[in-house]
C-alpha cells in the first residue's frame, strides 16, 4: 500500500518555455487589437553576436605593440573603385542612415555634429536631406530609396556619397513606415504627402529591376553627378555571397551589409525578429564574394546591425569589413531610451532600455519624434558631442585591441585573430573554437 | 549650335558639356545624331536649353531634367524622364517601362505607348501618352497628373495618393485603392490646358475621358481593409 505523506508541497507552477510570459502578453494583444504589432529597433532576441568572439592577442609568436604609443592607424578610404572623389574618414565607424521624418531635425543635425568631429560619416534616410544635416555633416551620404521622397539632382550633387539602398537588415524586402502622427507640416512637405497619413515606402525601386537594370542606373547617376560621388549599395544580410556578388558586378564602389540586428522606425515585430541572418553570419560570405572576384579592399565593405563597442568594431574588422556603421547605438549616445526619462517611460508603458514605440512620434527624449515640444528636449550641440565621444571611445577601444594583436593599422585585423566560444559562432565566423583548430561546416560558403 | 555625334563623341564628355552650361547660355539648341540606344543622355541637365536627339535612347533619357527641352526623335528606354523636376520630354515613339518615374515637375509627352509602370511613384510631373499604358501604372502616384488617349493596364494607379489621372480607352483594372471619379469643370478644364500644353487642343474631346484617383481608404491603416492591400 502506498503511504501518503501529510505535508508534501505542491509542485512549483510551471510555465511553458514555449509560451512564455512574452508571448502570451503579444496572442492577448493581437486578440484585443486585430493588428500586428509595430515598432523600432532591431532584432531583439539574442541571436549569435560579436560577444561570441574572442581575439587572441600577442603571444609568443606575435609581437603586441604598445598600447598608448606605438601608431595604429584608423583611416578608411570610401569609393576608391570608380569615384574622383572618394571618402577619407578618420575612423572606421561611419552613422548609418537614418530619416528625417523618423528622426527630429535637431537629431539629424547632431548626428552630424557628432559624426563632423569625430571625423566620420553620416547618411540622410527616407525623407530626403535637410539643410541642418547637410550643414553640419563634413561627409554626408545620401541615400537613393526606392520612394525617392524629396530626390533631386542638386542635393545628390551635394552629397559626399550616394547609397542605394536595396534592403536593410531589419527588414530585408520591406519597405519604410512612417505612420500619420509623425507625418508634421514639414514631413509631409519635404516626402510630398498628404499630412496625417500612415506611409508606407515602396519595398521595390520603380525604375529598376534586378542587377542588369541596377549596372545601368548607377551609370546614370555617375552620369548625374560626373561621376565624381562613391556610389554604395545596400543590402539587408540574408544571401550576402551573391548579394555582394552582384553588388560588385552592377558596379558599385561601396557595398553595405546590415545584419537583423540592425534598427528601422517602424516595422512589424514579426518582421524585424524572423526575417533576414545575423550580422555575425553575413560577415565572412561577403568577402569571400570579393575575394572571389578579386575586390577585396578594392571595392570596400561596410557592416552593420548591432555594433555596440570597440570589441564589435575589431571583430568585425578583422573578419574582412572595411568599416562599420551605427545606429541604434548613436541613437543611446544622444539620448535614447535614457533613464532620466524613466517616469514618462513609464507613463507609456514600458521603461527605458526598452521603449521602442518610435512610430508613435512620443520619444520622451525628443529623437524619434515631430512634436515640438519633445524636440526641443535635444540639444543638438551637446548630443553631438555626446556621440562624438562615443565615437571616440569606440576608435580608442578598437585601437587596444588591434594594438594587443600587433597591428599598427585596424585594417591589419584578421580572421586568424579570432576564435569563437560557441559551435555556432564558429561556423558562422569560419573562426576556430576556441583552444581547438576546429572550425564547423569549414568549405562551404 | 552645338551638334553632337554620338559615335564619335562619348557619352560622358556629352553629359558633361551639358552639366557645364550656365543659365544665361547662348547655346540653347543642342542637335545629337547617332544616339544608338544609349543610356542616360541628357541626365543631368540644368539650363533651358533645347535637344533634339535624332533616333532612339536607351534607359533613363533626361533623368532628373530641370528646365531643358529634350525631343527624342524615336523610342525611349526604361525610366525616360526618371525624377524629372521641370522642363518638357517629348517621345515621339513610344516609351518603355517606369516612364517618368518619380518625375516631381515638367511635362513628358509620349505619342506612341508607354509600358508597365508609367508614371509610378510621381510626385508632380505631368504625363500625356497619346497611345496606351502599360500595367501599374501611376502606382503610388502622390501628385501630377497622368493622361492616356488610349488603353490603361491592370491595377491602374495601385495605392495612389493624390495624383490624377484622366483615361479616354477602357482600363483594364484599378489597383487597391483607386476609384473612378466625377469629372467637373475643373477637372475639364484641367484636362484641356494639358492637352493645349501638349498641342493636342481640339484635337480629342474631353467628354471622351474618365477620371481615376484615390478613395482615400487606405490613407489610416485599418484592419477592416486589411483584404484590400
Amino acid at each position: 500500500m502506498t503511504k501518503h505523506e501529510s505535508n508534501w508541497l505542491p509542485t512549483t507552477p510551471r510555465k511553458s518555455a514555449t509560451f512564455d510570459d512574452y508571448t502570451l502578453s503579444e496572442i492577448r494583444r493581437a486578440a484585443a487589437t486585430g493588428i500586428y504589432d509595430i515598432r523600432g529597433g532591431g532584432a531583439k532576441r539574442r541571436v549569435p553576436n560579436f560577444d561570441d568572439l574572442l581575439l587572441l592577442g600577442a603571444s609568443m609568436s606575435r609581437y603586441a605593440l604598445e598600447g598608448y604609443r606605438e601608431k595604429c592607424g584608423t583611416d578608411v578610404t570610401l569609393g576608391s573603385r570608380f569615384a574622383k572623389k572618394p571618402l577619407k574618414l578618420a575612423t572606421p565607424i561611419t552613422i548609418a542612415g537614418m530619416s528625417f521624418g523618423s528622426l527630429s531635425a535637431n537629431a539629424k543635425e547632431a548626428l552630424g555634429r557628432g559624426a563632423s568631429l569625430a571625423g566620420t560619416s553620416t547618411t540622410t534616410g527616407d525623407g530626403g536631406m535637410t539643410p541642418e544635416e547637410r550643414g553640419q555633416s563634413k561627409h554626408l551620404v545620401y541615400q537613393y530609396l526606392p520612394s525617392r521622397y524629396g530626390m533631386n539632382p542638386d542635393d545628390l550633387r551635394k552629397a559626399d556619397a550616394i547609397e542605394i539602398v536595396i534592403g536593410q537588415g531589419a527588414k530585408p524586402g520591406g519597405g519604410g513606415m512612417l505612420l500619420g502622427q509623425k507625418i508634421s507640416d514639414r514631413v509631409a512637405e519635404m516626402r510630398q504627402l498628404p499630412k496625417g497619413i500612415d506611409q508606407r515606402s515602396a519595398c521595390r525601386h520603380p525604375d529598376w529591376t534586378g542587377a542588369d537594370d541596377l549596372e545601368v542606373k548607377i551609370n546614370e547617376l555617375r552620369e548625374i553627378t560626373d561621376w565624381e560621388k562613391p556610389i554604395y549599395i545596400k543590402v539587408g544580410a540574408s544571401r550576402p555571397y551573391f548579394d555582394t556578388m552582384l553588388a560588385v558586378k552592377s558596379g558599385a564602389d561601396v557595398v553595405v551589409l546590415d545584419g537583423m540586428q540592425g534598427g528601422t522606425a517602424a516595422t512589424q515585430e514579426v518582421f524585424i525578429e524572423h526575417v533576414g541572418i545575423p550580422l555575425l553570419s553575413a560577415i565572412r560570405p561577403a568577402v569571400q564574394a570579393l575575394q572571389d572576384l578579386g575586390m577585396h579592399r578594392k571595392v570596400q565593405l561596410i557592416v552593420s546591425g548591432g555594433i555596440r563597442n570597440g570589441a564589435d568594431v575589431a571583430k568585425a574588422l578583422a573578419l574582412g569589413a572595411d568599416a562599420v556603421a551605427i545606429g541604434t547605438a548613436a541613437l543611446v549616445a544622444l539620448g535614447d531610451n535614457d533613464p532620466r526619462w524613466e517616469a514618462e517611460y513609464q507613463r507609456l508603458g514600458t521603461t527605458s532600455g526598452a521603449y521602442d514605440d518610435w512610430h508613435e512620434g512620443k520619444d520622451p527624449a525628443g529623437i524619434t519624434t515631430q512634436t515640438p515640444d519633445l524636440m526641443k528636449r535635444l540639444d543638438p550641440v551637446a548630443a553631438g558631442r555626446r556621440l562624438a565621444n562615443y565615437l571616440k571611445v569606440m576608435t580608442l577601444e578598437a585601437q587596444t585591441l588591434a594594438r594587443a594583436c600587433g597591428k599598427n593599422h585596424l585594417h591589419n585585423l584578421e580572421p586568424e585573430d579570432l576564435v569563437a566560444l560557441t559551435l555556432e559562432a564558429a561556423a558562422m565566423a569560419k573562426v576556430p573554437l576556441a583552444g581547438t583548430t576546429w572550425i564547423p561546416g569549414a568549405g562551404g560558403v | 549650335m552645338p551638334s553632337i555625334d554620338l559615335s564619335k563623341t562619348s557619352l560622358r564628355d556629352l553629359n558633361l558639356a551639358l552639366h557645364r552650361l550656365a543659365k544665361d547660355t547662348n547655346e540653347t539648341l543642342w542637335t545629337i545624331s547617332n544616339p544608338g540606344g544609349e543610356h542616360s543622355i541628357a541626365a543631368g541637365v540644368d539650363a533651358p536649353v533645347t535637344i533634339n536627339i535624332d533616333g532612339n535612347v536607351g534607359y533613363y533619357c533626361g533623368g532628373m531634367n530641370k528646365e531643358a527641352k529634350i525631343i527624342i526623335d524615336g523610342s525611349a528606354g526604361q525610366g525616360v524622364g526618371e525624377n524629372m523636376m521641370s522642363g518638357l520630354i517629348h517621345v515621339k515613339g513610344d516609351a518603355s517601362q517606369s516612364a517618368g518615374a518619380t518625375g516631381r515637375g515638367g511635362l513628358l509627352i509620349v505619342d506612341g505607348n508607354a509600358s508597365a509602370r508609367c508614371g509610378i511613384s510621381m510626385k508632380g510631373i505631368d504625363i500625356v501618352v497619346k497611345g496606351d499604358i502599360g500595367h501599374l501604372s501611376a502606382f503610388m502616384g502622390q501628385n501630377g497628373r497622368l493622361v492616356v488617349f488610349g488603353e490603361a493596364g491592370e491595377a491602374l494607379g495601385d495605392s495612389i495618393y493624390e495624383s490624377r489621372i484622366y483615361v479616354r480607352g477602357p482600363v483594364a483594372s484599378l489597383g487597391a485603392d483607386c476609384v473612378e471619379k466625377d469629372m467637373s469643370d475643373e477637372h475639364r478644364a484641367e484636362l484641356i490646358e494639358l492637352l493645349k500644353t501638349s498641342g493636342e487642343a481640339h484635337k480629342v474631346d474631353v467628354a471622351e475621358f474618365r477620371r481615376y484617383g484615390s478613395a482615400r481608404k487606405l490613407y489610416n491603416f485599418n484592419i477592416d481593409n486589411a483584404g484590400a492591400y
